[in-house]
């Protein structure tokens, strides 16, 4: 292969990107147009532009400003952080199947959690911090037990299927040992839900994002390279565990972050990043469309919850759950 | 499915199986009285001693050690049973030393099974808990082995191990949208459903008790059968072993233990997959002597877990699920860790 005819490759892989990645922000926009307009309160799309760009009525605006809008946002962003997180961890893993999810990631930020839900009624910016150390110490002691002179994929997944159990039994007794009222919130919490999220939340989810996401387009290269396998990495100059380590870290942080606002929403960081490298083709790590894809997820999915059964509204972790898990079947029958 | 056998080739002696076997006997037996003799109310060991010899007494501490504590000692012995010997035919069926109900996905469909019972159909009691928990039992394993048939170039101990987390996770996201969505049903069954022993009466025993016991009669049967599938399809067939048909009932026992054990207690997990690979270091190789010794180290484990539960978070009770997985789960990544599953 010519230099030409390689760099005329990559550039019909990033032009592609770029389109598919147009395309899914589209339909993201439209999730939101419909996400802002549709409620108990219906809302005309020339109220939302209204109240979108400061023209609204009093309903309008406190419908999307206090109400709507930080849901809408909080799932775009929960989604985008999870897609990133899954693309991340799957392909330091190599391995379709290893999403925070599965690897025990998400049940320790949720075992955080739901402990200082329980023992000591946390929310808002203290569950946020619990949330992100649980889920940083569970998976340093997840990458800790993986360990053999490096990590690789298999083990981890494994390991981190063991120490999911210990977390989820941890989430089990948190749920048997406090009142009922205090079980059904952190049963709530725990199936992924978008019913607690307020302004504040998504700023502060917003800020997190928004710096996680640069950090992590920062060192995607190296994800890249980091795909080629451990041997061609170091042989192209890059110390292959330091890498891993580092970009683990990110995709720890940027699922902790949605796990802290929304709770463990399920298998969005599973379906995201596979959904979207299928849409650029060409084997390509892409974050932008996996967060892209993982935020439209997320909303479609609120909507489903929120109107699906008429005055019974799900949670949104449900309603991916139930999507995502005959994906995965699909994933792993057809072997990889 | 690839052959990946974590036990040792050299067949232990006659007198070492007798050894171990009465050393499990003797275990168990401690077990039994540990689950008698402590509970949240401290009753001198004397005292119950004598309640237990001469039943009848009507008081307190006959309702207490009478009315509970020995049901939920019957309970977790036949709950035990089955659970450790579903857990090592699964490993011989798949010959794959991860294999265990919980680990697979087994309990976890017959518990939403039966929520799902109870939320759609209101059946309530064990005994009209066990249709459903064996049902859903069914489902979850033809899902799992399904996926483990139809993969491209068959399933390592990794993806069986993986399919099957994917499918508890999916089937026990399920459970929690009709548990967060019913605040009664949330009342009555969060402690079932993360394993539970306490509160359970003999007319729970006495249900499960002709299922068990049918279910550990054909999975002694089958020791002979599984000791040939070890050796791999190919040359089981040849030596003119039907592996389909093992591999069926094999799947058959396992959703008989494992669903009577989950109507009864809940899904208790990792008992099954620990308690082979501990016995398997006594007995060796052979299925006939891992499946009997199962049956008697697994319900002495569920008995001391219970007992611990009680203990540490007295007055109150961890419940017996909790602490197995804090028991079995390290068990687990610590097989993870060792060169048991080949490849890693």
């Amino acid at each position: 292969m010519t230099v030409s005819t390689s760099l005329r490759r990559a550039l019909v892989g990033v032009r592609r990107e770029l389109v598919v990645l147009a395309v899914v922000v589209v339909v993201l926009v439209a999730l939101v147009l419909v996400g802002l307009g549709v409620g108990s309160i219906p809302l005309t799309p020339a109220q939302v532009a209204g109240a979108l760009f400061g023209q609204g009525d009093r309903i309008s605006d406190f419908v999307i400003g206090q109400l709507r809008g930080p849901r809408v946002l909080g799932a775009v962003l929960v989604g985008a952080s999870l897609g990133v997180a899954g693309a991340i961890v799957q392909s330091v893993v190599r391995n379709p199947i290893a999403s925070p999810d599965v690897i025990g990631i998400t049940s320790g930020a949720s075992a955080a959690g739901l402990t200082a839900i329980v023992l000591f009624g946390a929310s808002g910016g203290t569950l946020f911090s619990v949330v992100l150390v649980g889920a940083v110490v569970v998976s340093v002691v997840i990458a800790g037990l993986a360990w053999r002179r490096g990590i690789t994929g298999n083990r981890v997944v494994l390991v981190g299927i063991g120490v999911a159990a210990i977390c989820l039994s941890i989430t089990g007794w948190m749920l048997t040992s406090g009142t009922v009222t205090q079980a059904g919130t952190a049963l709530l919490w725990l199936s992924g839900s978008l019913n607690a999220v307020d302004r504040n939340l998504v700023g502060v989810l917003g800020v997190a994002f928004v710096v996680l996401f640069l950090l992590a387009l920062l060192q995607s290269s190296r994800l890249t390279v980091l795909t080629l396998g451990d041997e061609v990495a170091a042989a192209l100059g890059l110390r292959p565990d330091r890498a891993k380590v580092l970009l683990l870290l990110t995709a720890v942080c940027l699922t902790a972050a949605a796990v802290a606002t929304a709770g463990p929403v399920s298998f969005v960081a599973l379906m995201a990043a596979p959904i979207a490298r299928r849409l650029v083709g060409g084997g390509r790590v892409a974050l932008g469309p996996a967060a892209a894809v993982g935020a439209a997820i997320t909303l479609g999915s609120d909507l489903i919850a929120q109107f699906a059964i008429p005055g019974n509204a799900l949670p949104v972790g449900v309603v991916t759950g139930v999507v995502g898990a005959p994906y995965l079947l699909w994933l792993l029958a057809r072997g990889r | 499915m690839r052959s990946s056998t974590s036990a040792p080739p050299a067949p232990a002696s006659v007198s070492r199986l007798v050894g171990a076997t009465v050393l499990a006997v003797v275990v168990l037996a401690v077990a039994c009285a540990l689950s008698i003799a402590y509970g949240s109310r401290p009753i001198p060991l004397g005292t119950v001693l004598d309640t237990v010899l001469h039943p009848g007494r009507n008081d307190e501490v006959g309702l207490i050690v009478l009315g509970n504590r020995v049901p939920r000692t019957v309970v977790g012995l036949l709950a035990g049973a089955a659970l450790g010997v579903a857990g090592s035919v699964m490993q011989g069926v798949t010959r794959n030393p991860l294999a265990d109900p919980s680990v697979l996905g087994i309990n976890s469909g017959a518990a939403l099974a039966v929520v799902a019972g109870i939320a759609l159909f209101g059946v309530s009691g064990t005994a009209a808990y066990l249709p459903f928990a064996f049902v859903g039992a069914a489902l979850a394993a033809l899902l799992v082995y399904g996926i483990a048939a139809v993969a491209r170039r068959g399933l390592s101990p990794v993806g069986l191990a993986l399919s099957g987390a994917v499918v508890a996770a999916a089937l026990s996201s399920i459970t929690t949208a009709v548990l967060v969505t019913n605040a009664s049903l949330l009342d009555q069954l969060r402690f079932w459903q993360v394993g539970a022993l306490a509160g359970k009466d003999l007319g729970t025993a006495s249900i499960i008790t002709a299922p068990v016991l049918i279910g550990l009669v054909i999975a002694f049967g089958l020791g002979r059968s599984l000791n040939t599938l070890a050796l791999g399809d190919e040359l089981a067939a040849s030596l003119g072993q039907r592996v389909v048909l093992v591999r069926a009932v094999g799947g058959l026992v396992t959703v008989l233990l494992a669903g009577s054990a989950v109507a009864a207690a809940g899904p208790v997990a990792f008992v099954g997959l620990a308690v082979p690979h501990a016995v398997r270091r006594l007995s060796g190789p052979d299925h006939r002597w891992t499946i009997l010794l199962s049956a008697i180290v697994a319900p002495a484990l569920l008995l001391v877990a219970d007992v611990i539960g009680r203990v540490v978070a007295y007055p109150g009770e961890l419940q017996v699920g909790i602490v197995t997985a804090l028991i079995g789960a390290p068990v687990f990544i610590a097989l993870v860790r060792s060169r048991a599953v080949r490849g890693l």
